[in-house]
């Protein structure tokens, strides 16, 4: 009984849990020319940070600086600029920060090699860690001197027999 | 040796503490401009009084400041009462009018003062896209021949004027402009 009653209290979070949060589309649409032309718009505004809002893409992004950067990207897509082109158009605006893939110089080297060095540098730490602990086993094995004194006690012992158990 | 060993958590965690309070101090939203150093992109846009339509030829020739600024902004509200004591004090100030309505602009420089020698009629906001606006209120400082030298964003007052504007207008003093 007490049971039920603590789902039931539960009940509201656990309906709000499985709430499918509708995700925030996008309001406009744009019309293209041709097919790829749209592939490259999804790809590219998945590409491109928007610089109010960060941490979303100008795709999911419904700051009105969003929206302004989709249209740019419509106008020159249709006009026939390349991938490049377009990309140096919104850095030259907004910096290096307006692409989720910076190019690599100076400034992003750390954001490109950082995770392999620090995978490097972990792995490395934890194979010097095991080689240490290997390294401290054989001297976990008695020595020559402490097995004669262990065996000349067994001796010992084995000599006196109404201490047996 | 292996006592110092025994301090290396505790220096793994000085050091993180270091970097997790430096992040306190840090502002997220600041971002380099792509802009400083470079020429003001031109434009053709109308002065939202005169109608006439500006260049950038038509406005640059000595430092001054370039100001977006709309009447949805809050912030620009309470940088207004700067800008006109430094409009006050012989400082150039440009108006970026973004993605506003004239009328209502008009009439918010009416009722607070117009601290602007001229204000640009951005209603679309492409010269602020050009310019890498991406709120309001932002503040460059654009020399004499039109290069950008500094963007601030966010509200301008007598302590960020001090510290990161004014030095772009210091030249100007020996010409008899009195500055703060």
């Amino acid at each position: 009984m007490n049971f039920c009653v603590s789902m039931m209290r539960w009940l509201p979070v656990v309906s709000l849990c499985l709430t499918v949060i509708s995700a925030n589309a996008v309001i406009e649409t744009y019309e293209f020319s041709e097919p790829s032309l749209e592939a490259r718009y999804h790809r590219l505004s998945d590409e491109l940070r928007c610089p109010k809002c960060q941490n979303q893409t100008i795709a999911d992004s419904n700051a009105p600086i969003a929206k302004d950067l989709r249209f740019l990207l419509h106008e020159q897509l249709q006009s026939g600029a390349s991938d490049d082109e377009i990309l140096s158009f919104m850095v030259d605006r907004y910096g290096e920060f307006v692409r989720y893939r910076p190019a690599m110089d100076s400034n992003t080297a750390v954001l490109w090699y950082g995770p392999l060095l620090l995978t490097l540098v972990t792995l490395g730490a934890l194979g010097l860690h095991l080689r240490g602990r290997q390294a401290i086993k054989p001297a976990l094995e008695p020595s020559e001197e402490e097995r004669e004194v262990l065996r000349a006690r067994l001796a010992v012992r084995d000599s006196n027999p109404e201490r047996q158990p | 040796m292996p006592r110092l060993r025994l301090f290396l958590p505790l220096a793994a965690f000085i050091l993180l503490s270091l970097l997790l309070f430096k992040g306190l101090s840090l502002d997220p939203t600041s971002l380099p401009s792509a802009l400083v150093g470079k020429p003001m992109p031109d434009f053709a846009l109308e002065e939202l009084h005169s109608s006439e339509v500006l260049s950038k030829q038509g406005i640059i020739g000595e430092p001054m400041l370039v100001n977006i600024w709309a009447t949805w902004c809050y912030s620009c509200r309470v940088e207004h009462p700067y800008l006109l004591e430094l409009a006050a004090q012989g400082v150039k100030i440009i108006g970026l009018n973004y993605k506003d309505d004239s009328v209502k602009a008009i009439a918010w420089l009416k009722d607070l003062g117009d601290p602007y020698a001229l204000t640009l009629s951005d209603t679309e906001g492409m010269l602020g896209l050009d310019m890498g606006v991406y709120g309001a209120p932002e503040t460059y400082v654009v020399d004499a021949e039109g290069v950008v030298r500094y963007r601030h964003v966010g509200v301008v007052d007598a302590q960020v004027w001090e510290s990161q504007l004014a030095e772009w207008f210091r030249p100007f003093r020996n010409k008899g402009v009195v500055l703060p």
